[in-house]
């Protein structure tokens, strides 16, 4: 499968003298990590079938600095902003998109003091958008009627206000969106946010994941929907932890998506 | 005789605003000791949040239960403070219910209805204030910081109240002439018959009595709010105002750093020169973050002064919720509690802050509380007048980091892999796209 995927990057496009229609920020956990990596091939497949005319940043994307800037760390977040700004301004990169919340969130908010404007969306949004321009046809497929509920990103809803988007996606695969009780605007970090994801936790009588994981176990979801690397990892160590593993899977919009279709 | 109460009256009122007046030049002053922000951007949108949010108590009802009573005793507090207005008239000039001078009979009756059936309104939301306090125990009235003078405090406000509703109504229940009139008295005229055996001038010795104590207990209670949490009544407009407009996630760029960061990235700069001309201008800061309640920018401590106590952030705190040492209304009051310490050591010492030895860091909150912040702005959310104690939970971060270089061992590998490969964990950025092919 995964030789099909066609992922150009900016410096092919210079080379052949285009511009993509959109920037894909992969993001670093989408970049390394073994779970999001699967989140940024479904994203790929999905972009790849809306033949939707993008690039990626490949070797030349850097950390946006988020956890840095949120660890304390003003220097090394603005030093990672300064250089991610001007290769992409080099590009002259107009839009963004990436499943990252966190990197959707320092792009689009914290750059553009440093000199980095773009128009930047979330990879919920961006899908939402193909959706609605018939670009992209959604399908249930074995979803279908599944109980499945939304996790809200911290760095998505409330940083953001963005609640909408992701929740008319799961809608579309005619599955069942349930709702935790805390939920948008009152939904619970997964306990990643603000560099913890980097960190054990402080002393306490319970980890952060493993209570909002019980949150979405009260509803009895057969899917909880992610929309954040962190936040899938979190919330599958839940599931874990809960030894749950067996009914409940964690997954990110962009798989339930491109896995509907089997792509 | 007569002349001897009014200018008791006027003594005691001037007595009263005047004090209070005083302790509002000192909040002044203390807030100012913060950063200076620019906040003068946006008009509409802040008066707009202002009359939404403060005058309109939109986030408040939020919570449906705590959210009615409060608007309840809110309007309550704003229209019977009305009838202040006709109680300092009558102590000034020696006149007796000056209203009725002014205004047919009925709509005397109306506004004074209107009054007491909000006093007794408020008189009832208050008591379920209190149950729910000390009663049902909410959680997040018994947490750790809510102990001793915060505990305390809580109640005396809602005692203040129970009693001056009480002294409002008493005071129109014995009120002969009131009660003869029959137009108004739609909760008195039910107290009235408690007092029927008393003789006419025993009745005129209580009214006079609650009257006396009432406008006594009103500015009492107005002093009393400088001491207390109960500020919110006044600061909550300006602090809404003044509240945060862009969206929750974008934290301010450090404006000192962005400086030395174009220093360094800029090829052009002779990194040998002498400082240049422009250096008295802008002076690099004497230190990055903050340690101190002086290092927060004055909204911070606008916000420490405006916070209740009330909770909501703290019982919507993740790492709270899980029994980490972080609660976000103590960073707040630990903030407010500082903020007075450093005032009161400024009065003592002829206007000059003299070092105590002590900061907000350390001595106030600890590196466990900050550093077991997730950032989700649960609690920014949660507050029902707009602060936001996770600005001031990472400008306490950047001081731990920037200037002290004591973020805990993982974060500084973290961080020292962002800096060596570009990414959090210490893959090779010339790696970054092997996904593709796996």
């Amino acid at each position: 499968m995964s030789e099909l995927l066609k992922v150009p990057t900016m410096a092919e496009f210079m080379a052949q003298g285009k511009q993509p229609e959109v920037l894909f920020w992969v993001g670093c956990a989408g970049s390394f990590d073994d779970r999001a990596k699967k989140i940024t091939k479904a994203f790929v497949k999905l972009l790849n079938k809306a033949n939707v005319e993008f690039a990626v940043l490949g070797t030349e994307e850097s950390c946006t600095g988020d956890p840095a800037k949120r660890a304390g760390n003003e220097f090394l977040f603005q030093m990672q902003a300064v250089t991610n700004i001007e290769v992409l301004n080099a590009y002259e990169v107009k839009k963004i998109v990436t499943a990252c919340p966190h990197c959707f969130n320092t792009i689009k908010n914290e750059y553009p003091e440093l000199g980095g404007k773009y128009e930047v969306m979330h990879h919920t949004q961006f899908l939402k958008t193909l959706l609605d321009e018939r670009r992209l046809a959604i399908e249930g497929g074995k979803f279908k009627g599944k109980r499945i509920t939304f996790h809200d990103p911290c760095y998505l809803g409330r940083a953001n206000n963005v609640y909408e988007a992701p929740r008319q996606l799961i809608q579309k695969l005619e599955a069942e969106l349930v709702e935790m009780k805390n939920c948008k605007r009152n939904g619970l970090c997964c306990g990643a946010g603000g560099a913890q994801m980097f960190k054990d936790a402080e002393k306490g009588d319970k980890e952060i994941n493993v209570e909002r994981t019980e949150q979405a176990l009260n509803i009895k979801p057969e899917i909880i929907a992610a929309g954040c690397p962190f936040c899938n990892t979190m919330m599958t160590d839940g599931v874990k932890a809960k030894e749950k593993e067996a009914d409940v899977e964690v997954m990110d919009i962009a798989e339930l998506i491109a896995n509907a279709q089997d792509l | 005789m007569e002349y001897i109460y009014k200018i008791l009256f006027a003594v005691i009122l001037i007595l009263g605003v005047g004090y209070f007046a005083k302790n509002v030049k000192k909040l002044v002053r203390n807030i100012k000791l913060g950063q200076d922000v620019d906040v003068s951007d946006n008009k509409s949108q802040r008066w707009k949040n202002m009359s939404m949010i403060a005058l309109g108590q939109s986030k408040i009802v939020r919570r449906p239960i705590s959210g009615v009573l409060h608007v309840i005793v809110y309007i309550g507090f704003i229209i019977i403070n009305i009838e202040v207005l006709e109680i300092i008239i009558d102590g000034l000039v020696g006149t007796h219910r000056v209203g009725l001078k002014f205004l047919p009979t009925s709509v005397y009756g109306f506004l004074i209805g209107t009054f007491e059936i909000l006093a007794c309104l408020v008189f009832v939301s208050v008591i379920i204030f209190w149950i729910r306090r000390n009663i049902i125990k909410l959680a997040r009235f018994w947490k750790s910081e809510m102990t001793s003078w915060p505990k305390n405090d809580g109640n005396f406000i809602l005692y203040f109240e129970m009693v001056l509703m009480t002294l409002f109504l008493v005071m129109n229940a014995t009120d002969v002439h009131f009660q003869t009139l029959n137009s108004g008295n739609i909760i008195s005229q039910f107290i009235s018959p408690w007092f029927s055996g008393l003789s006419e001038g025993t009745l005129h010795i209580i009214e006079r009595g609650a009257w006396w104590i009432h406008i006594v207990g009103i500015l009492t209670f107005l002093n009393y709010l400088y001491y207390s949490k109960h500020l919110h009544i006044l600061l909550a407009f300006p602090n809404t105002y003044y509240g945060k407009l862009e969206p929750k996630g974008q934290i301010n760029n450090l404006e000192a750093v962005t400086k030395e960061v174009q220093m360094m990235m800029d090829p052009n700069i002779d990194p040998f020169a002498a400082p240049a001309e422009e250096a008295g201008e802008e002076e690099i800061p004497a230190k990055f973050g903050a340690s101190d309640v002086q290092d927060l920018n004055w909204v911070q401590l606008l916000n420490a002064y405006t916070c209740t106590e009330c909770g909501r952030c703290t019982s919507e705190c993740p790492a709270n919720q899980t029994g980490k040492k972080l609660s976000p209304r103590k960073v707040m009051m630990d903030t407010r509690d500082r903020l007075e310490e450093v005032g009161k050591n400024i009065d003592a010492n002829n206007g000059e802050f003299k070092d105590d030895g002590k900061q907000l860091l350390d001595d106030y909150i600890t590196k466990e509380e900050l550093w077991a912040c997730t950032s989700c702005n649960a609690c920014v959310e949660a507050c029902p007048v707009s602060i936001d104690p996770l600005s001031i939970i990472l400008e306490m971060r950047r001081y731990l980091v920037m200037e002290q270089s004591a973020a805990p061992v993982e974060l500084n590998n973290m961080m020292t892999n962002i800096e060596n490969n570009g990414a959090p964990w210490p893959y090779n950025q010339m790696d970054r796209l092997n996904w593709k092919n796996e």
